[in-house]
Parts: structure tokens; sequence; C-alpha cells
């Protein structure tokens, strides 16, 4: 079991490793969460979802549930 | 090329808006897309060469494939030829500092074969970004496509791509930057997050050649900071209340000098109407009821423009999506979604433009939640029937120290609505039964300064729809209710007439008393007389007599006509040349059997709480219909509000009376 983006915590950064087939796995691609790309976790929204992750370059928020479909390899920067 | 029809597409964000707005100016309109739901906004833009060519501005969208239904009119109107909207040409908006993204869409549409130009925004803040970008290698990549750089703040640009545009080629059929077929993308989900996939692959080697990084990738530090701030679990929250409150102690406070102005001009112009013209059913027509049905109307600008004005200052800053973000979590319980906040906010402005805006929550079921409670949200046409009865009822004082009282049950009555929005929602989401999950996935913009212009003609926009689409139906049953309150069944006003005459033989009254009396009895037996009396037993429970219930018939057809109605039931009453304000005119009523005052605390509080409730608007009804297909929920809507309406007034008059 690899981990996933919802376990990151903020100013924690890391390579995504694939994208769980979902319906919402297109939306992820586009939005550039794919393969390769480089995720920053930068903040928590108040109740501690959704989070606010740097998508090279830009921000992008999402859901806890949403960021359990990234798998992430497997480190921690 | 003769050109007829060119289409702007690109991201969120990324100043498409402000391209279309420098291209046409106020020359533009909003219409519909046949089969769909979603705003078409067209306009007109000259050409160097004097030809003029119709722009259309397309849902801002991150791919052509749609994720929710306000995308979907994109890859219809690009793919087909036939469509009615199909464009000759496309101008793809990206964002320079956010290149890589952007770029997908621009080569998804790059591939549907059409002419091409690519505007290129934001080029301060990628140079910020330190991201160098050399367009000409950028153009080797692309046949066939102009690019150029454009300020959509400052209009920079724009005369450059007016050029392009009217010089714009057809071409030959360029080789495909991703050999993929769109019929089988559109079919197969999984198909489209590969064919993403290799379009960013490419798009990665690309920006090696095109792009150079000078240093680190460093974030916008003043967003950064004022992030720490406005998503704090504590300030964020008490910094959005303290935004709303501000909103609406300013609406109250600027909006009124205005609003008098245009009170005091129209009722001027009536009587001066009245001096002018022969006597006669056509001065009174003009005088008593097209004047002031005007007047009711315009009136209300100041507010709108004043709402609209903060709301749009709050989309363009950036804070808005600050908003959803801190949202999401909180109103997730009530079967809402972060995304359900910017329609349920732009309710308070107009439930209109709010359930139409519901459109971008992709999960069926929040969005029908969305739209089932956005009447709820206190709307700028309850705002009018809220002033005139807080100016009436509630005294004029300070509380706390520097608390305007009114201001303050303004500010209570939209958080009645707002509780009331959120319980009702979480009853639905208990109710409704449904198996699709909503997502979020939203972009955060960096917070930037508003654009005025940008934000000029939108108030521009929405005040336009208000006196021409909202004030078309005011007018009329103004009209409507002046004949109504003006005649009734020629025997029944004769006899009530009579008696009054009698009357005065008997007791010898003053002529001006006899009038008063005359007129008294005139509309008590006009058609609306009739009316209003037929419901006044089910209302007087809420406090409410027969007047009142003319008016909250006719505010079936919107709320602000309740204002309207007022000041034409009594201004039939009045003598016109007395110049008695609505006002005065109010707090003067007293109850003919009791002789108490007819608008006390206890029934000015509960008819505004009735207000708050009760679903009195045409316009939305249509749009509910229109959204959700069906005139189910239009109807499930009166219902449930209709009832909500009574119980709470009922126990608002009784707790206060």
């Amino acid at each position: 079991m690899s981990i996933t983006l919802k376990s990151y915590k903020p100013g924690q950064s890391g390579h995504v490793k694939s994208i769980t087939a979902n319906g919402l796995a297109p939306k992820l691609v586009e939005m550039g969460i794919y393969e390769g790309q480089l995720l920053k976790v930068l903040y928590r929204a108040p109740l501690g979802d959704p989070i606010a992750v740097d998508v090279g370059g830009y921000v992008l928020s999402l859901r806890l549930d949403e960021a359990a479909l990234v798998q992430m390899e497997n480190e921690k920067l | 090329m003769e050109l007829k029809r060119i289409a702007l597409i690109g991201n969120p964000n990324t100043g498409k808006s402000s391209i279309f707005n420098h291209l046409t100016g106020l020359n533009q309109h909003v219409g519909n897309f046949p089969g769909v739901t979603v705003d078409k906004k067209s306009g007109t833009a000259q050409l160097p060469s004097g030809r003029k060519i119709e722009v259309l501005d397309l849902p801002g969208t991150y791919s052509i494939f749609p994720r929710s239904k306000d995308e979907r009119i994109v890859i219809d109107v690009l793919r087909d030829a036939k469509n009615a909207n199909h464009p000759d040409a496309v101008v793809v908006i990206a964002d320079a500092s956010n290149l890589k993204r952007n770029l997908l869409l621009f080569t998804q549409v790059y591939d549907l074969q059409l002419p091409l130009i690519l505007v290129l925004t934001m080029q301060d803040v990628a140079e910020k970004k330190k991201a160098e970008l050399n367009i000409a290698a950028l153009q080797k990549q692309f046949e066939n496509v102009q690019m150029l750089y454009v300020n959509g703040r400052t209009g920079e640009g724009i005369d450059a791509l007016r050029i392009e545009m009217d010089s714009i080629q057809p071409h030959t059929s360029r080789e495909k930057f991703v050999d993929s077929s769109v019929e089988n993308l559109l079919a197969d989900k999984s198909a489209q997050a590969v064919d993403a996939q290799k379009r960013f692959a490419e798009i990665r080697k690309l920006l090696l050649i095109i792009q150079h990084k000078k240093g680190s990738n460093s974030q916008n530090t003043t967003s950064e900071k004022l992030d720490s701030l406005l998503v704090h679990p504590i300030f964020g929250y008490v910094i959005f209340i303290g935004i709303l409150l501000f909103i609406f102690q300013v609406i109250f406070s600027i909006a009124s000098y205005p609003m008098q102005w245009i009170d005091g001009t129209f009722l001027q112009l009536s009587q001066w109407t009245k001096g002018l013209m022969p006597a006669g059913v056509f001065t009174d027509l003009v005088a008593e009821g097209i004047i002031p049905g005007i007047g009711g109307v315009v009136v209300f600008v100041p507010q709108i423009a004043l709402l609209f004005f903060f709301l749009a200052v709050l989309e363009e800053t950036g804070y808005m999506s600050r908003v959803v973000f801190i949202m999401d979590k909180l109103v997730r319980p009530f079967g809402l979604n972060g995304k359900s906040v910017v329609p349920l906010m732009s309710s308070v402005a107009c439930a209109i433009p709010g359930i139409m805006a519901a459109r971008t929550i992709s999960s069926w079921k929040d969005r029908i939640i969305t739209i089932m409670v956005a009447p709820l949200m206190s709307c700028s046409a309850r705002i009018p029937v809220f002033t005139l009865l807080i100016a009436l009822v509630i005294p004029n004082e300070q509380v706390l120290g520097f608390f305007n009282l009114q201001g303050l049950v303004l500010f209570m009555l939209y958080a009645l609505g707002l509780v009331s929005a959120l319980l009702v929602a979480a009853v639905m989401k208990f109710l409704l039964r449904s198996t699709d999950k909503g997502f979020l996935l939203l972009e955060v913009p960096s917070y930037q300064l508003p654009r005025w212009r940008h934000i000029f003609i939108t108030i521009w926009e929405k005040v336009r729809i208000f006196i021409f689409d909202a004030g078309k139906v005011i007018v009329a049953i103004s009209i409507l209710l002046w004949a109504l309150a003006s005649y009734g069944p020629t025997e029944r006003m004769n006899n009530a007439v009579q008696k009054v005459e009698l009357a005065q033989a008997e007791n010898h009254l003053s002529q001006e008393e006899y009038e008063k009396q005359v007129n008294a009895v005139k509309l008590e037996n006009s058609y609306i007389g009739i009316m209003g009396k037929a419901i006044e037993p089910a209302i007087a429970p809420l406090g409410f007599d027969w007047k009142i219930g003319i008016s909250l018939i006719t505010s079936f057809a919107a709320r602000e006509v309740f204002v309207g109605s007022m000041a034409t039931i009594y201004s039939v009453n009045e003598d016109f040349e007395e110049d008695n304000s609505l006002m005065k005119r109010l707090k003067e009523e007293k109850h003919a059997d009791t002789g108490q005052p007819v608008y006390t605390l206890a029934s000015g509080m509960s008819l505004m709480v009735f207000y708050v409730y009760a679903m009195q608007c045409m316009a939305t009804l249509a749009i509910v219909k229109r959204e959700t297909k069906s005139w189910k929920w239009p109807i499930i809507q009166v219902i449930y509000m209709g009832i909500l309406a009574y119980l709470a007034a009922l126990l608002t008059f009784n707790i206060l009376s």
C-alpha cells in the first residue's frame, strides 16, 4: 500500500506516482496532477479539509477524498 | 477570409472576460445556447479594416471535455460546424505564468483544426516568477497560429489582437499535436486521462525549449501572507463575517441617500404631470400608475449596483475562492458544497443568477439542494421591503456604542435566511437519495487588485437586466394594480359612496374629511380591496390587514412589487397635492375596528419574517423549472417556503405582541 497525497502535511512535497482509476481521474490530470508531477501541500482549511496544493506553480484546492486518489512516490520531501 | 464569428476560450482566471470587455466594450449581450441553459455571452468587435465581427465568450474551462453541464457547450460549439454558434476562428487565452496547464486546452483546440490565435496574459506575473518565455520558439512549434501578449488589465496588446483577428487565414489541416480522435475520447473517460497525460508529456518537452527559468519558482509571498490570515482557523471566519457585515452596513447607509432623492424626484414628476395634463383617466394612469411604477424600479438601482459592486470585488480579488476553501467542510454536513457558497452568496443579490451559478456544481444532489435553498437567501428584492418596514417599526438608534439598530435588524434578517437555508439543505440531504459524489478541485488564484472597468461592466450588465427584465414586470403590475384599485363592481362602489354621502348629510363632515372617506370606501370596494379582504381572515393571525393582503398577493409576481403596491394603494387613497410620502402614510395607518396602528413592532417584524421565507418571485420559479427541467422542484419550493413563511410569521407575531 503506497502513500497518498492525503497523508501529506503542510510544507511536505513529493512526486505523483499514479492516479487511482476513478471517474475523477481525467479531471485530476487536466488540473495538472499526473505521473511525475511535483506537488507541495501549502496549507489546510481551518477544519483540516480541503487542502491547498502547489501544482507546478499554481494553487489547487482539493478535498482529502480527492487527495486520497493521488498515489505518491514513497517520499516526503 | 470573411470572418463572421470568433470564439474566446481559456482557463478560468486567465483574464478572458477582461479581453472580451476590451474587444466589445458595452456592445455585448447575454443570451442562451439552444438546448442547454448556459449563458451565451457575445458582443460585437470593430476590426481595424472597419469590419464588425461577433465575439463569443465561451465559459472558462480547463479542457474541451466536459466535466460539468457548464462545460458541455464548449465541445458542442467547437466541434460541430453545423452548430448555430460554431465560430470561424478561435482565440485561446492562456496564462503565461502557468503555461503548462494552459497549453493543455490550447493543444486540444489546436487539434480541432480551427483557425487559431493564442493570446498570452499575465506576462507581469510570469516575469515575477522568473519564467522567461521565447514566444518565437513557441510559434515555431505550431503551424499557422499567431501568438501575442495582451495585458487584460491595461488593454495593452488589444489593438495588435484586433489586427490579428482581421488578418486571420483559413489553413490546410495541421499535423495533430497528439494524434487522437475526439469522438473516441468523448465516449471514454479513462482515455481522456491518458490523452491528457500524453499532451502534458509533450508540453513538458516543449517548455524545456521555449521557457527559461531564472532561479527558483518562488511563490507570490504577498498572497501567502494574506492567505495565512484569510484562511486562518479563527480570523478566516471572523474576517468573512466582518466583510459581510460591512457590506450590509454600507449598503444600508449609503444607498439611502440616492434612494430618497429618486423617491422625491418621481413624486414631483407625478405632481407636475397631474398639474400639466388635463384631468381624466389617461392623466391618472400616467401620474398614478406609470410614473410611480417606473420610480419603484429605479429606486432600487443604487442598492443593486452597490451589492454587485461588492460581490464583483470579492470575486475579482480572488477572495471568493478562499471563501469556497474555508466553507467547504463547514457546509458539507448540510448537503452543500464549497461551490454552493458562491451561488448562495450571489442569491443575496438575486436568486436567479445564484441558481444559474449552481450549474458549476457537478454533483446533481448538491446542485438540486443549492437551487432549492437559494431563494431563502435574502435577495435584493427583499431589501426595499425590509428597508421600508425597518424604517417604519425599528427606531433609528445606536446600540452597543456603534451599531445602528436598523442595520443590525437587517443583518439579523439576512442571518435568518442563511440559517434557514442551511437547515432546509440538511433536511433535503437526508430526504434525497443519490449515489454520485461531488468534487471540489478548484484553482486558488493569487490575490490581485480588482479591474475597475471589468467591475463597472458587470454592474452595468446586472442593473440593465434588473431594469429591463424585472422592471417590465414591476411597471406592468403597478399599472394593473392602479386599475384594480381604481375600479370595482359599479353597483357596489356606488352603494358604498352613497352611504358616505348620507353620513355627511347627517353629521356635516368637512369637505376634506368627506373626500377622504369616499376615497377610503372606493378603495375598500375596488376589485383589489375585495381580493385583499377575501384573504384577511387567513392572514389576520399574522398581524396583517387586508391592505397588506393585497400587497402579499401582488408580491407573488416579484417581492419588490410590495413597496410599489403599497405606494399605489395609498396614493390612490391620498390627495397628490398634499405631498404625503408613503412612509408618513403608513405610520398613520390604523386598524379600522380598534384604532390601533397597523404597523407595530410585532406586525412589522412578522411581515419581514414572512418575506424572509415566502417564495414570492415568478422569475425565480421559472428559472428553477428551466434548470431542473421539471415543474416538480419549483412546486415543492412554493409549498415548502409558503408553509415556513406562514408558521414563522405566526410565531414572530405572537412572541412580539
